[in-house]
């Protein structure tokens, strides 16, 4: 692409690296690997609709708007922690507003034992080595336009390690605050005001690097919220590593800001006999988009996705899901469930592959997907690719509406219509969660759900 | 307290009722007759306002409402409760959430005071002994999972917790073997009063016999075509329903 084809979004964020003093620069690798995303990202710009992981997600109009080049008080800026709090989740706790680090809103001290829990921008004062290989990672494909602006311009994040066998019983909390930049939001911002980009609009990027030991367990909570409305756009990668027998329980609960745009791409590595068990429900934004690549790389490796996303308004939440079964007798079950209304779009991708020699696999994925307006979308798509023997694959998708019969049988009893849909639909939903063993963070999740559904 | 007249209504464009005219007294039980096809089914769903269903001609009113203006949620609250032939099964609904959501969402209509969870798990006991229930059954999503004879057995628990003014039994004897129609039986007489009317759509004398009716219509091709007292359904139990076709020349291509 020539300079004169740039997109403002482009050009915003050249601007942005040009300015930026990134933790870290002055680490020869560091930079150098920097150096190459951001270059590789202004090549090839934001991809369109022809690149196939991309088919369902416009970004034209992203691609026009312009972001200031972080935010400069998120390091004093005020923010609640109540906006933060979580029912069942009181461990460690790493706080970033914005993208930078707060030590006075996060709590590290008194880590259990086997726990080393740390800001990126501290990791890479000390030895940064051992960050080498994430960091420099390349991102070749068209699609990973976001992954190289998070490469190029992220210096901070988390770098969570758990020592073999260490157990760590309390979740780990992860908060990432979007907060309004300019004083204190309106209480109801006008929608004409939330349309058009403004010098208050951030960008921010967060990088994380979580490696669980042999034998290890963790539980994580990822968690999206906002203080106060803003359209900041928000980007994160995430390393996640497993080795032999580890065990990993992550809830991301994505609450953030009605306006903002916020882009995950998680990567999640099992070793022998490890397993996980993702949970994840996108309630929040305006445009979202999560990439989760899970490669099933030791034999009798599990991993289990449980997913919902409730959308309203204009919102736009893709989720694309790779499974890669590489190993022996590994086994992946996935549940998804989207909601729809008004005229907000959903999309979901499920692929799953069964590599050759990967025999024995078992692999399972559900889609199903409630649309409560004629004028909302959902795009469902599960690809089962298998090259392997003695494989048990099962996939399903569906996309419709809430039962008649259901609804009339609970207005005969005297629900009205918004609470009887109301209810049906979180029915729907919250089965999703059912095996969530933290009673007081899933009854959690259960409210934040009712709270997003159309309701009387 | 329920006045039906002259009504008229159609299914996907056919006529089923042609002419129903049928008055329900506080404290009367009237049976509902008549072979399949008659539009038994029909006139359950119409006066409960289900879709579907297009009110053609006539009118039907309750304590001076018109019922058919009314969305099924408001005819609920107004005191008309229906028990489905078929009770829907529904996934992630608790039973005693449901139970509660609804008896409170009647209340609020009703400008009542909603009761709280003590008061209403009260009440939920003293329903739940006179119905012979047990709680078990409230732990579990609404009818998922249930017999047949559960379902129908939650179906009077329900009713029994509401206290509708108007009953209306569609088939609810269908599917049921001797014993759980016994049961079911008991509970709807354990909820007969003074105050209550009751409408039993039936296709079998069988459910009478439990439950003793104080009127026997029989509803054949759209309109009610014979009245009586309880001995009507011995009759007919007897010769069957040609011989109502047999009194109506004009029916006798319609019965079944």
């Amino acid at each position: 692409m020539s300079e004169a084809q740039r997109t403002p979004f482009v050009e915003s964020l050249l601007e942005a690296a040009a300015q930026a003093e990134l933790p870290g620069s002055g680490i020869g690798w560091l930079d150098a690997a920097r150096r190459e995303n951001l270059d590789a990202f202004v090549t090839a710009g934001l991809p369109d609709t022809r690149v196939e992981a991309w088919k369902y997600t416009a970004l034209r109009a992203l691609g026009q708007r312009r972001f200031a080049p972080g935010d400069e008080q998120a390091a004093t800026r005020a923010v609640d922690a109540a906006t933060f709090m979580l029912p069942g989740v009181d461990g460690p706790a790493l706080v970033f507003v914005n993208g930078v680090f707060r030590a006075d809103l996060s709590r590290v001290d008194a880590l259990p034992t086997g726990l080393s829990l740390q800001p990126l921008s501290q990791a890479l004062k000390g030895d940064a080595e051992p960050l080498r290989f994430a960091l420099s990672r390349h991102y070749r494909e068209g699609g990973d336009a976001f992954a190289r602006l998070n490469a190029a311009l992220s210096g901070d994040g988390v770098v969570l390690r758990v020592a073999p066998n260490a157990k760590v019983a309390q979740p780990v909390h992860l908060v990432f605050v979007g907060a309004a930049a300019e004083g204190a939001a309106p209480a109801h911002p006008a929608p004409a005001a939330l349309a058009h980009p403004c010098a208050s609009d951030l960008a921010w990027h967060v990088r994380h690097i979580v490696e669980l030991g042999e034998g290890a367990e963790l539980s994580l909570v990822e968690h999206h919220v906002a203080s106060g409305e803003q359209q900041h756009l928000g980007t994160q990668v995430t390393d996640i590593v497993l080795r032999k027998g580890a065990r990993l329980r992550q809830v991301t609960l994505q609450n953030a800001s009605a306006g903002s745009t916020l882009v995950r791409h998680d990567s999640v590595q099992l070793d022998e006999d490890a397993q996980a068990t993702l949970y994840v429900l996108e309630l929040g934004g305006a445009l979202v988009r999560h990439d989760l690549h899970a490669t099933l790389a030791g034999d009798r490796s599990r991993l289990e996705t449980r997913g919902v996303f409730v959308l309203n308004g204009r919102q736009h939440v893709d989720t694309q899901m790779a499974i890669r079964h590489q190993a022996l007798n590994t086994a992946s079950d996935s549940v998804w469930r989207g909601v729809a209304d008004q005229r907000s779009r959903g999309v979901f991708r499920g692929a799953i592959v069964v590599a050759e020699g990967a025999d024995g696999s078992d692999a399972s994925l559900s889609s199903k997907n409630l649309l409560l307006s004629g004028q909302a979308e959902i795009d469902t798509k599960p690809e089962l690719e298998i090259y392997a023997d003695e494989v048990k694959a099962a996939h399903g998708a569906t996309v419709g509406q809430l039962d008649e019969r259901s609804l009339f049988y609970l207005r005969s009893r005297g629900i009205p219509l918004v609470e009887a849909r109301a209810m049906l639909t979180a029915a729907f939903c919250r089965a999703v969660f059912a095996s969530l063993d933290n009673d007081a963070l899933r009854e959690h999740l259960d409210h934040q759900l009712m709270a997003h559904l159309p309701s009387a | 307290m329920l006045k039906i007249e002259n009504l008229h209504a159609r299914v996907e464009g056919k006529d089923i009722l042609k002419g129903l005219t049928l008055t329900v007294n506080p404290g009367e039980v009237h049976a509902i007759m008549g072979p399949n096809g008659a539009g038994k089914s029909t006139l359950g769903n119409v006066l409960s306002g289900r879709d579907g269903y297009e009110v053609t001609a006539g009118s039907v009113t309750f304590n001076g409402v018109d019922l058919l203006a009314l969305e099924p949620e408001e005819r609920a609250a107004a005191g008309v409760f229906l028990a489905f032939q078929y009770p829907v099964e529904i996934p992630g609904v608790n039973n005693t959430y449901f139970l509660r959501a609804a008896l409170n969402a009647q209340r609020r209509q009703r400008g009542e005071k909603e009761l709280d969870s003590m008061q209403f798990l009260k009440l939920v006991r003293e329903k739940l002994k006179i119905m012979q229930i047990s709680d078990e059954l409230l732990h579990r999503a609404v009818n998922e999972g249930f017999s047949g004879g559960e379902k129908k057995r939650n179906e009077i628990f329900q009713m029994a917790v509401l206290e509708p003014k108007l009953a209306i039994l569609d088939e609810t004897d269908s599917g049921l073997d001797i014993d759980a129609l016994k049961q079911v039986a008991q509970g709807v007489n354990a909820l007969r009063s003074a105050e209550r009317g009751f409408l039993v759509i039936t296709h079998y004398q069988r459910l009478l016999d439990y439950i003793e009716p104080d009127f026997v219509h029989v509803l054949a091709d759209g309109r009610i075509v014979e009245s009586g007292d309880k001995t009507l359904a011995l009759k007919l139990e007897e010769h069957g329903y040609a011989w109502v076709a047999d009194k109506d020349p004009a029916l006798s291509g319609a019965s079944a």
